[in-house]
């Protein structure tokens, strides 16, 4: 029963970015989560005040692990928590893992067009494990929006993967700060941009775009305009609570 | 009580009677959808009720205009543990939208341009639960938020608030829609944390 809270063992921990961590969680008797589903997580004070929110789980197992990673945001409650205080040993609960909509099954044989803005890399990083792991052939191929290169989530990672995977390419936009060389110059995504970096119309992709609101928003109406149709283009949008207190 | 988590404190913006369990209040209006928003002119819009026996009642935009509007100042909880304090809406009754509908079915489906829908009992639709809104804090409702119309159920999880309304289907049997296809709750009661199937 997804409804349940259960415990989870906080196995490990390691920073992902200068404000980000990425935090893996041991939960008994779990199954796994499907690729691109999220937990909720509650916090507990001491006097009993409880805060839940959701994430991304960036996992893909079938097993007792559950990976999530979490970006600090400014003036956050439960976050900078999480970030800063958490430790390995300590328990948390969660509940979940939850969601049947924003997921990838590898028994689809589509392409597979992922778009992440920032740290809405997380639950694409989840497909992209999955595919990874699985026999599934169809090309997934990934857009990256970051603000500077230092800003990459499971940077390595994606790295080996675009050299290494025939199934998997990665193409990245920088909005403020380039890395050396790089032939384009850092700016706001454009249309054009956008389009010359991801699967054509043609192959009819399932794509999946996540990110900030205003992101995903944008580039699914740029989407939408330039003929993918509205019903293979699924999004999840997350920070919009943000920045008001 | 659940595992405490050392050190760890909160906002303590908790005390406010009107945020139901598990809920934190935001200033801000997230929006969540799962693919592109629709874009519907107002002179495209229509909304219909269906009944069981295939009839079916519709309203133009300005024939839906109209019908007596109301004021609307309520709260609203969304299942992501948000919850927005006050707000306030313009748009029509659903029970004057029904006034002239005949039906025996209990249960109904909310259907959105765009292809999204979300089930609903009859009861919670009517006796001054629910409204098609149109306007949002004094202005027409943006596109991101449903625009032109949307309708508003504040008792239950906002989810069920389908945007960019269509129409309201009668059935007689409880038909999940798109969230509670996909994990979610039949019903949606943020009082009772209905949140997850």
């Amino acid at each position: 029963m997804s409804t349940l809270w259960h415990v989870a063992d906080v196995v490990s921990g390691h920073p992902e970015t200068e404000t980000s961590r990425t935090i893996g969680l041991r939960v008994n008797g779990l199954t796994g989560n499907l690729p691109g589903q999220h937990i909720d997580v509650r916090l507990t004070a001491d006097d009993g005040y409880t805060a839940v929110r959701s994430y991304s789980l960036a996992s893909a197992g079938m097993d007792e692990m559950l990976q999530i990673t979490v970006d600090e945001l400014a003036n956050g409650e439960v976050s900078p928590y999480l970030v800063r205080d958490l430790a390995v040993g300590d328990k948390l609960e969660i509940r979940g893992p939850v969601g049947g909509w924003f997921v990838w099954r590898p028994t689809n044989m589509n392409p597979v067009q992922l778009i992440a803005g920032g740290s809405g890399i997380v639950p694409l990083m989840s497909m992209i494990r999955a595919h990874e792991a699985s026999e599934n052939p169809s090309p997934f191929r990934l857009l990256y929006s970051l603000k500077s290169p230092e800003d990459g989530f499971y940077r390595q990672e994606l790295v080996s993967l675009s050299e290494e995977s025939p199934k998997l390419t990665v193409d990245y936009v920088y909005t403020r700060k380039a890395p050396p060389g790089w032939p384009a110059a850092p700016g706001r995504l454009t249309a054009e941009t956008l389009l010359a970096n991801i699967l054509p119309v043609d192959p009819a992709p399932d794509v999946f775009i996540c990110g900030q609101t205003l992101f995903v928003e944008t580039v699914a109406e740029w989407l939408v305009g330039a003929g993918y149709p509205a019903a293979s283009i699924r999004t999840e949008r997350f920070g919009g609570t943000g920045g008001t207190r | 009580m659940g595992i405490i988590s050392s050190g760890f404190r909160g906002r303590r913006q908790a005390g406010s009677p009107a945020l139901p369990p598990g809920q934190y209040e935001t200033a801000s209006f997230p929006v969540l959808t799962a693919g592109p928003a629709p874009d519907i002119p107002t002179e495209d819009w229509e909304f219909f009720i269906t009944t069981e026996e295939g009839r079916s009642h519709t309203w133009s935009w300005d024939a839906f205009m109209a019908l007596p509007q109301v004021d609307i100042g309520t709260d609203i909880h969304c299942v992501t543990s948000w919850s927005k304090l006050g707000t306030s809406w313009r748009g029509v009754s659903l029970d004057t939208l029904f006034e002239d509908v005949q039906t025996t079915s209990r249960f109904t489906t909310a259907h959105s341009y765009g292809g999204y829908t979300t089930n609903l009992p009859l009861r919670d639709l009517l006796d001054g639960k629910a409204w098609i809104a149109w306007e949002y804090d004094g202005k027409a409702l943006e596109r991101a938020h449903g625009g032109p119309a949307r309708l508003l159920v504040p008792h239950l999880y906002f989810w069920k608030s389908a945007k960019w309304i269509n129409g309201v289907e009668l059935t007689q049997e409880d038909i999940p829609g798109f969230w509670e296809s996909n994990g979610y709750h039949l019903h949606g009661d943020p009082w009772r944390e209905e949140r997850y199937s």
